[in-house]
C-alpha cells in the first residue's frame, strides 16, 4: 500500500486528536492552541495537496478503515473531486485561522479563545471527514460534527448572535434529521451504507417509492444545511452576527462541503439515470437555482449592513453552484461551472466577509452608507474588496467570470435558455449591490475628505495577519480567473467527470 | 506569422499603471511613465503595420480554453490595426494635454485618473487587437470598468449619477454581448474572426441569426446607436481629456469597431444581405445620423453639442458597414481615424477653452476667436472636417461613404445618399454657427473688454496637441497613407471581399 493512500485517514485522526490536545493545553497556555492548529493543518495541506496528485497521476484512493472490508466496514474513497475540494478546505481554513489571529482579540473575550479554537479545528475535523468518507452513515457523524461545533462557534460571541444561532440549531437539526431519515430507508431497502455497494444495489430498486422518498428527504436536508431559497432563512442572520472569522469560514467552506454531500448523492450514490428519468428532479432543481440566483440578489440590494448583504449574495451565488448541479444531467459544463464556482464562491466571499470584519474591526462600521472616504483609510482592504466583487459580478479576468462562462455554456447546452437570462441578469443585480458599496468606499465624496484634512488615528490599523490572508484571497481571485480561462485545470475536470461517471469529457 | 508584438504593446500601459501607483507622490515621474507608456505602445502598434500591410496577419496566442476553438489571442489584421494605430497614436497626444490641463484646473485624484486611463487604453487597444470575440469581450468589459472613475472623476452628487447611468448602459450591453458570444460560439463552435464570416453561421435558423444580430447589436452599444445614446452626453460631465480620447476614439470607436467586426467578420455580408439585417442597421444608422444632428444643434453645452455631433459620425461608420460594399466599408473604416484626430481636436478645443476662461456654454464664447486665435483655429479646421469640406480629412471618407451609397443602387441607395448629405449639412448647421460665434461676434464678459482683446491661449501643452491633431486632420486629406491608414483600409477590403 502507497503511503499516500494512509495521508486521508492521517489528516481526519490528526484533526479529531489535535482538537481534544488543544483544550488540555490550552488551560497550560493561552496562545498554544492557535500555533497547533496552523502547524497542523499546514501540514494537512501539503498531505492534501499529495493526495491531489496521487489522484491524477495514479487514481482514486480506497481506505478500508481498520481493515475491515467496504460493505462491512468503513471506506474512505478520495477522487478528483474530493481530493479537490479537500485542498479548497484546508487552505481557506488555514486562511481562515491567520486572519482569526487579530479578529478574534477584537470580538470574542480571551477566556473563550481557547474554546473557540478548538472548535473551530473540530469543525474543520467535522468538514475533512465529510470530504474524504465513502460512507453514508459515516458521513453523517461528519455532517454533526461540522454542524455542531458550527452552532457553538456562531453562538461564541454572545449577546446578539445567540437567536441566530438558535435558528440555526432547529433549522440544521431538521435538515439532519431528514438526512438520517433518508439514509434510514436506503439502508432498509438496499442493506448497505457504502456508496460503491450502493451504487451497484439501487438501480434494481430505483422505482421503490422508499428509495425516491429517501432521495428526496437526503436533497431537502442538505439543501436547508446549504440555504437554499426558500430554505435560506436562517442564513442571513447567522452571518451577520457570527463572528467574522466564522462567517468567512462558513460562507467559503461550510457551505461548499453541502454541496459536495449534493453532488455525491447525485453521482456516485445514485446515477444520471436515476434523476432523470426517476424523478425527473434535474429541471426542478434548476428552476429553484434559478430563483435562489434572484430572490438572493434582489433581497441583497434591499439590504445596508454590509454582512447582510454577503450572507443574501451567498444565498444567491449558492443556486449558481445549484443551477450548475441541476444542469449537468443534461450538460458536463453544467458540473464544471458547479465545481468551478465552489472554489471561486470560495475565495471571493471568504475574501468579502474578511473585509467585512476588519472593516467593522478598524473603523467599527457596519453599514454601507457610512462608508465615505474609506478607500483612503484602508487601501489594502478595500483594494481587496473591489476585487473580490469585481469577482463576484463576473468582470472578465476575475475567478467569478469563469463560473458564469461555464454555467452560461452549459445552460446553451442543455437547451436550457431561460437560465442564460437568468445568469447574464443576476451579474447586473451583483453589479447594483456591490457597485454601491465600491462608490462609498472610493466615490462618494466624504465630509473629511473634502476639507483636504485626513483624519488619522494612529494605533487603529489592522494587525498584518489579518491583511495578508485579505490580499492572498482577492490575488487568487484574479489568478484563478486566469487560470479558468486556461486549459490548466483541464486533467481535473476531465478526471472528476470520469470519477463521478458522467460518461463524457471535455 | 507568429509574433508577440501585440502583446507587448498591451502591456506596455499594463506596465504603466502598475509603476503609476507607487509615484503617486511624484507627479512628473507619474506622467512620464504615462508619456513613456504611449510612446512605447504606438512605435510598438507601429511597427506591425508595415508587414500587416504586405497582407500578413500577425498572430500570438496566450493560451487554449477549456473550450474547444477558443482561445485567448491576438491577430491583428488590418482593420484592427487601423484602430489600434488610432487609439494609439492620440493617446500620446492626450497624455501631453492632460498634464497641461489637469495641472492648470489643479484637479483632484490625478494618480486614479492615469490609472485608469492606462487600463481604458488598454481595453481599447485590447479590443482592436483580439483575434476572436472572447477576448474581445475581455477587453470590452475592461473598457466600461475603467472608464467609470474617469467619467465620475468629480465626485460631485451629478457626477456619479452620470457614471451610474453609464454602468447602467454599458453593463447591460455587456451581458447582451456575452449572449451574443456564447450563442455564436454555440452555433459556430469558433468564435474567430473570420474575414467574410464565420462559415457555420450560415446554416443556422434565420431566426437565430437575427436574435443573435440584436444582441450584437444591443451589445455594442458603446457605439451610441439611437435610441440607447443618451449615456453618452451624460458621461461628458468627465474632464475633457477623458471626453476627448474616450467619448470620440477609446469607447465609443471600440463601439462601431465591433459593429464592424460582427458585419465583416462573424455574421459576413452575405448574410447580412440575405436576411435584410443590413437594412436594418443602415435604418437605425440613418436615424441616429438626423435625429443626432437635430439634438445637436439645440445644445448649448459645448461639450454636448460634440457629443451628439459623435452620435451622429459614429453612425456614419455604422452606415458605412451595413451598406455592405466595397466604397462603404472603405469609407467606414477611413472614417475611423479620420473622425478620430477631428473630434478630438474639437474636445480639446473644448476643453482649452474650459482652461483659459472656464466657459462651456456656446453662448459664452462670443469673440473666443480672437482672444485664442490658435485653438478656434484648429477647431474650425476640425469643424469643417466634420462637415465633410475640403481639404480635411472627413472629405475622403465622406466621399467614399457616398460612393458607397450610390453603388447600392436604387431605391434604397438614393435614400442613404441623400442621409449622408442631409446629415453633412446638418453638420453645417450646428458648427458653423460656432466659428461665427467665435470670430465675428462682439466678444462676450469675461472674454475681452469691448473691442480690445488680448491674445491669451490656454498653456502649452494644451495648445500643441490640439495643433497637432488638427494639423493632422490636413495631412490626412493631402496623404492618407500617414501611419499606413490608407493601405490598411485597402489592404482590409481587399481581405474581406477577395482580391484587390
Amino acid at each position: 500500500m502507497d503511503l499516500v493512500e494512509q495521508f486521508p485517514v492521517i489528516i481526519i485522526g490528526l484533526s479529531m486528536f489535535l482538537a481534544y490536545t488543544m483544550l488540555l493545553t490550552g488551560y497550560l497556555n493561552r496562545r498554544l492552541p492557535f500555533f497547533m492548529s496552523l502547524a497542523m493543518n499546514s501540514f494537512f495541506l501539503i498531505l492534501s495537496l499529495f493526495i491531489l496528485n496521487h489522484v491524477l497521476t495514479v487514481g482514486p484512493i480506497r481506505y478500508w478503515q481498520g481493515g475491515w472490508r467496504p460493505p462491512w466496514g468503513i471506506e474512505y474513497v478520495i477522487d478528483a473531486m474530493n481530493a479537490y475540494l479537500l485542498v479548497i478546505v484546508i487552505s481557506m481554513v488555514i486562511l481562515g485561522l491567520i486572519y482569526s489571529r487579530g479578529n478574534v482579540r477584537h470580538e470574542i473575550e480571551e477566556r473563550k479563545h481557547v474554546i473557540f479554537y478548538t472548535l473551530v479545528q473540530l469543525m474543520a475535523a467535522g468538514l475533512y471527514g465529510i470530504t474524504v468518507t465513502g460512507d453514508l452513515f459515516n458521513m453523517f457523524i461528519w455532517l454533526e460534527i461540522a454542524s455542531l461545533t458550527a452552532y457553538a462557534l456562531i453562538a461564541v460571541a454572545g449577546g446578539r448572535a445567540l437567536r441566530p444561532a438558535y435558528n440555526y440549531v432547529i433549522m440544521g437539526s431538521i435538515g439532519a434529521c431528514l438526512y438520517i431519515f433518508g439514509v434510514c430507508w436506503i439502508y432498509s431497502v438496499t442493506g448497505t451504507l457504502n456508496f460503491a455497494d450502493m451504487r451497484l444495489l439501487l438501480p434494481l430498486v430505483y422505482d421503490n417509492r422508499a428509495v425516491q422518498m429517501a432521495f428526496a428527504m437526503i436533497v431537502v436536508g442538505v439543501m436547508i444545511k446549504a440555504y437554499i431559497f426558500p430554505l435560506h432563512l436562517w442564513q442571513p442572520d447567522v452571518y451577520t452576527y457570527a463572528p467574522s472569522t466564522i462567517s468567512s469560514m462558513m460562507a467559503s467552506v461550510h457551505v461548499k462541503v453541502m454541496f459536495y454531500i449534493l453532488i455525491r448523492m447525485f453521482y456516485s450514490v445514485f446515477t444520471l439515470e436515476f434523476i432523470k428519468h426517476f424523478i425527473g428532479l434535474d429541471l426542478l432543481i434548476c428552476w429553484v437555482a434559478a430563483i435562489a440566483i434572484l430572490a438572493g440578489s434582489i433581497w441583497a440590494i434591499k439590504q445596508r449592513n454590509l454582512k447582510r448583504m454577503l450572507a443574501y449574495s451567498s444565498v444567491s451565488q449558492m443556486g449558481y453552484i445549484l443551477l450548475g448541479v441541476g444542469l449537468s444531467p443534461l450538460s458536463p459544463w453544467g458540473l464544471v461551472g458547479a465545481v468551478a464556482h465552489i472554489l471561486n464562491h470560495a475565495i471571493g466571499k471568504g475574501c468579502l466577509f474578511m473585509c467585512a470584519g476588519a472593516i467593522s474591526q478598524q473603523e467599527g462600521l457596519k453599514d454601507i452608507r457610512d462608508f465615505g472616504g474609506l478607500g483612503k483609510k484602508m487601501p489594502y482592504v478595500c483594494a481587496a474588496f473591489t476585487i473580490a466583487a469585481l469577482s463576484m459580478i463576473g468582470i472578465p479576468l476575475t475567478a467569478g467570470f469563469a463560473s458564469k462562462l461555464f454555467l452560461i455554456n452549459a445552460s446553451l447546452d442543455a437547451a436550457q435558455y431561460p437560465f442564460v437570462a437568468v445568469l447574464l441578469l443576476s451579474g447586473l443585480l451583483n453589479l447594483v449591490y456591490f457597485w454601491r458599496v465600491i462608490d462609498q468606499m472610493y466615490f462618494v465624496k466624504h465630509k473629511e475628505t473634502e476639507n483636504g484634512v485626513e483624519v488619522k488615528e494612529k494605533g487603529k490599523s489592522l494587525p498584518i495577519s489579518m491583511v495578508v490572508p485579505i490580499l492572498i484571497l482577492a490575488a487568487l481571485c484574479i489568478v484563478m480567473g486566469i487560470v479558468w480561462l486556461t486549459d490548466i485545470p483541464m486533467p481535473l475536470i476531465n478526471h472528476i467527470l470520469s470519477n463521478l461517471r458522467m460518461g463524457v469529457t471535455l | 506569422m507568429e509574433l508577440m508584438t501585440p502583446l507587448l504593446a498591451i502591456l506596455c500601459p499594463a506596465i504603466a499603471a502598475a509603476l503609476i501607483l507607487p509615484s503617486r507622490n511624484h507627479p512628473n515621474i507619474r506622467e512620464l511613465w504615462t508619456i513613456a507608456a504611449s510612446v512605447a505602445m504606438f512605435l510598438l502598434v507601429l511597427s506591425m503595420a508595415p508587414l500587416i500591410v504586405k497582407g500578413e496577419t500577425i498572430e500570438f496566442t496566450l493560451f487554449q480554453s477549456m473550450f474547444k476553438g477558443i482561445y485567448i489571442g491576438f491577430k491583428v489584421d488590418a482593420f484592427g490595426e487601423i484602430f489600434a494605430i488610432t487609439a494609439s497614436s492620440l493617446w500620446i497626444l492626450v497624455s501631453i494635454y492632460s498634464i497641461g490641463y489637469m495641472r492648470t484646473l489643479k484637479e483632484h485624484a490625478q494618480t486614479r485618473y492615469y490609472f485608469a486611463f492606462c487600463f481604458a487604453i488598454l481595453g481599447a487597444v485590447g479590443v482592436a487587437l483580439s483575434a476572436n470575440l472572447v477576448t474581445m469581450f475581455i477587453f470590452f468589459e475592461i473598457i466600461t470598468i475603467s472608464t467609470y472613475p474617469l467619467v465620475i472623476h468629480e465626485q460631485t452628487p451629478d457626477a456619479l449619477r452620470a457614471g451610474h447611468k453609464y454602468l447602467a448602459y454599458l453593463m447591460p450591453a455587456g451581458a447582451f454581448l456575452l449572449f451574443g458570444i456564447m450563442i455564436t460560439y454555440y452555433l459556430a463552435g469558433t468564435t474567430d474572426f473570420t474575414p467574410g464570416g464565420i462559415k457555420a453561421l450560415a446554416t443556422a435558423s434565420p431566426m437565430i441569426i437575427t436574435v443573435l444580430f440584436f444582441a450584437f447589436l444591443l451589445g455594442f452599444m458603446k457605439a451610441a446607436w439611437m435610441p440607447f445614446h443618451s449615456w453618452l452626453p451624460t458621461a461628458m460631465i468627465a474632464p475633457s481629456p477623458v471626453s476627448a480620447l474616450l467619448h470620440a476614439v477609446a469607447v465609443v470607436k471600440a463601439g462601431v469597431f465591433g459593429i464592424v467586426r460582427i458585419v465583416g467578420y462573424v455574421l459576413g455580408m452575405d448574410l447580412m444581405q440575405e436576411l435584410g439585417l443590413w437594412l436594418i442597421l443602415a435604418g437605425i444608422a440613418s436615424f441616429t445620423m438626423i435625429v443626432a444632428s437635430f439634438f445637436a444643434i439645440s445644445q448649448d453645452n459645448l461639450k454636448r453639442r460634440l457629443a451628439y455631433s459623435t452620435i451622429s459620425q459614429l453612425s456614419y461608420i455604422i452606415l458605412g458597414a451595413a451598406l455592405l460594399n466595397k466604397e462603404s466599408i472603405q469609407g467606414a473604416m477611413l472614417l475611423i481615424p479620420f473622425h478620430g484626430y477631428m473630434k478630438i481636436t474639437l474636445f480639446l478645443c473644448a476643453g482649452a477653452i474650459l482652461v483659459a476662461t472656464g466657459k462651456t456654454k456656446i453662448s459664452e464664447m462670443a469673440g473666443i476667436g480672437r482672444r485664442m486665435p490658435v485653438t478656434m483655429l484648429a477647431f474650425s479646421v476640425a469643424a469643417i472636417g466634420m462637415a465633410g469640406l475640403p481639404p480635411v480629412a472627413g472629405f475622403i471618407s465622406k466621399l467614399y461613404l457616398c460612393l458607397g451609397a450610390w453603388a447600392v443602387g436604387s431605391p434604397y441607395g438614393m435614400i442613404f445618399l441623400a442621409v449622408i448629405l442631409i446629415s453633412s449639412l446638418l453638420d453645417i448647421v450646428y458648427f458653423f454657427p460656432i466659428i461665427i460665434t467665435a470670430f465675428f461676434k462682439k466678444p462676450a464678459e469675461g472674454i475681452g473688454a469691448s473691442g480690445e482683446v488680448k491674445i491669451k491661449e490656454a498653456p502649452l501643452l494644451v495648445v500643441v496637441p490640439l495643433t497637432i491633431t488638427a494639423i493632422f486632420s490636413l495631412v490626412f486629406f493631402v496623404y492618407p497613407n500617414m501611419f499606413y491608414i490608407s493601405d490598411l483600409a485597402k489592404m482590409a477590403i481587399s481581405q474581406l471581399f477577395g482580391g484587390v
